[in-house]
């Protein structure tokens, strides 16, 4: 599909990469081969650029939980014999993996296993938000957030009465912070994005949570996107709370992770109720567990769990200096070629500097609608997504219905990005001049 | 690339391009309905002015991809000037064209259902489909007949609504 003299001149420059994807494609049975494991012979190699919406999985990460359910398969916390002790080992285990990843003070017990970042941040709404705030109250957000970080609080406000408010952006994607101290009045509770999962933005939130802090107010970090592909680290962050999700960071679904300090965990009422998070169960009352098992009613997800502190084990060895240093030099690449290929036509929502940002890219070409773009794209085997990204207050703000978005991750490299070109060139030319 | 090429005929692309019938009527007289894909944010504005029981003037807004516009486009202009009998004949012979895969994509309710069973027995005659028969290669594409028959649905229920009101002014 590309020429081949433009390929060679790209691999000149691929001579100190931060990282050898090619060794990494092996780990990856998706990628084994460049074919892909798609049904249909016909169809090209997967060019994937969708791990802002999920990872692919190493072998690392899918024998990690193979291996659970082949030797060690019983429930958690409940059994005396030895394998249901070896499985509670490895499940606590993978807990203070996933704690110390993001440099979490107490590993073991702020580290609160959930379904997905969405559960983890209903979590803190139904639990911290249902006990703390009250009518005239005010929660902070931006209008940049996920859905995930914003249905919630609004489900809780339409019960409770308090007030929601929104920091800005500027045409740039950045957030707006020049009048926070206002904006802060009143407010118990400040939620943001480490991340935007459309603009790519990252917002340095430890200043705005000091802020935050000195007028009373905890901090709720939504990392789903931010934890994947950058050092983590819950400390310097500043914040109280911080959400993520498994599947975006080489682990399997059904696995998410909630972080709080343990003095907020402990006075947070429990979130579902069943077995697991309690001492004691009388007819007419009960006594919650310790944290972090308060907040984990039922038989949790065990080989998820698994799964991800094999997928942490990854990214560590690894190092996500060198994760975060390749996201950034791709994100560039990606950035200048386009630009240079496109030139006006093509626009990246989002900072212009590719410092400012982590590995995705929402496109707008040549007026073409995204639905459209991602259907020629798939054509050609690359998967982008296209749609609102559950960020509508964003879009609106955009001014668009929808973008086209491709985003990177440790197992992608220039050439993927240059078939991403020469799809769209394709794209280009099928609608030609289109378009209202 | 032989799919891709079935689902963006050139005249699809024409009828983006260039899209028919594209403006606002005055409501009153005409009837305005708006349907929306949530999915993908595709919106399509139908105006209906009908008159002696005829389709007497359609017009379209709205935005969306080149699929649910140009169908919209399509549409118009395949019932503009019709009988609401005929419009509704060629809303059922659309929908049968889209059928395929439409009734596993939405959760339908059973009342919808029983319409969808109702549109499985009309047999599509692609010659009177005209150009419409253009949008067949959508069905290749399960996601995407979502935003072919938006606006179809926007003027059943827009006929619909015509004709409960005239109904019950009777
Ligand atoms: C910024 C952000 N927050 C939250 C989420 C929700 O993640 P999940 O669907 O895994 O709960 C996403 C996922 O797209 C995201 O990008």
């Amino acid at each position: 599909m590309t020429s081949k003299t433009k390929l060679d001149s790209i691999d000149s420059t691929l001579q100190k990469e931060p990282l050898d994807v090619s060794e990494i494609r092996k780990d990856f049975p998706l990628f084994e081969s460049r074919e892909g494991a798609i049904s249909e012979s016909t169809h090209p190699p997967i060019t994937y650029l969708d791990s802002a919406a999920s990872s692919q999985q190493p072998r690392q990460v899918l024998s990690a939980m193979e291996s659970y359910y082949e030797t060690t398969h019983a429930n958690v916390h409940r059994g005396v014999y030895a394998m249901a002790e070896e499985s509670t080992r490895r499940f606590e285990e993978a807990r203070s993996k996933v704690g110390r990843f993001i440099n979490a003070p107490l590993p073991e017990v702020e580290t609160v296993f959930t379904k997905n970042a969405t559960e983890s941040i209903n979590l803190v709404a139904q639990t911290w938000g249902r006990r703390n705030l009250k009518p005239g109250d005010v929660v902070l957000l931006t209008i940049m957030e996920h859905h995930a970080n914003m249905v919630p609080w609004l489900m809780l406000a339409a019960e409770i009465g308090f007030e929601l408010r929104y920091l800005e952006i500027t045409d740039d994607g950045e957030l707006v912070i020049d009048d926070l101290e206002k904006k802060l009045e009143g407010v118990r509770l400040v939620g943001i994005t480490l991340m935007s999962n459309v603009l790519g933005t990252i917002n340095d939130i430890s200043s705005i949570a000091s802020m935050a802090h000195r007028n009373g107010a905890v901090v709720l970090a939504d990392g789903a996107q931010y934890v994947p592909g950058m050092p983590t680290d819950v400390q310097a962050l500043n914040c109280d709370f911080l959400a993520f999700s498994g599947h975006k960071m080489l682990g399997p679904t059904g696995i998410g992770v909630l972080w709080a300090r343990k003095s907020l965990l402990e006075e947070m009422p429990p979130f579902l109720g069943g077995g697991e998070m309690i001492d004691d169960v009388r007819l007419d009352g009960f006594m919650p567990t310790a944290v972090p098992w308060k907040f984990e009613a039922g038989t949790p997800p065990i080989a998820e769990a698994i799964g991800l502190g094999a997928a942490i084990d990854y990214l560590e060895k690894i190092g996500m200096d060198k994760v975060r240093e390749h996201e950034l030099k791709l994100v560039s690449y990606a950035m200048n070629s386009l630009k240079e290929r496109f030139g006006d036509d093509l626009t990246i929502h989002g900072p212009a500097d590719p410092s400012r940002r982590g590995g995705v890219l929402s496109i707008a070409y040549k007026g073409i609608h995204p639905h459209d773009l991602a259907q020629v794209l798939d054509e050609y085997g690359v998967c982008i997504r296209a749609g609102h990204h559950c960020a509508k207050p964003l879009m609106r703000r955009l001014g668009v219905p929808a973008t086209a978005r491709a985003s990177v991750y440790i197992y992608n490299d220039h050439h993927d990005i240059d078939v991403l070109s020469e799809a769209l060139a394709k794209a280009g030319s099928l609608f030609g001049d289109a378009i209202t | 690339m032989s799919g891709l090429e079935d689902l963006y005929r050139e005249i699809i692309l024409d009828h983006y391009r260039n899209p028919r019938n594209r403006g606002e009527l005055d409501t009153p007289p005409a009837k305005r309905i708006e349907a929306f894909n949530p999915l993908c944010g595709d919106e399509v504005v139908v105006y209906l002015n009908v008159e002696d029981d005829k389709i007497a003037d359609i017009k379209i807004a709205g935005q969306g991809c080149s699929i649910s516009q140009s169908s919209a486009s399509l549409m118009s202009q395949a019932v503009k000037g019709k009988d609401i009998s005929a419009a509704r004949e060629l809303i059922r012979s659309f929908k049968a064209m889209m059928s395929i895969h439409e009734s596993k994509l939405e959760s339908t309710s059973s009342e919808e259902l029983d319409e969808d069973q109702q549109v499985e027995d009309v047999v599509v005659n692609p010659e009177a489909m005209g150009e419409l028969a253009a949008l067949q290669g959508v069905v290749k594409f399960p996601v995407r007949i979502k935003c072919a028959t938006l606006s179809w649905n926007a003027l059943a229920q827009g006929l619909d609504e015509i004709e409960e009101e005239a109904n019950s002014s009777k």
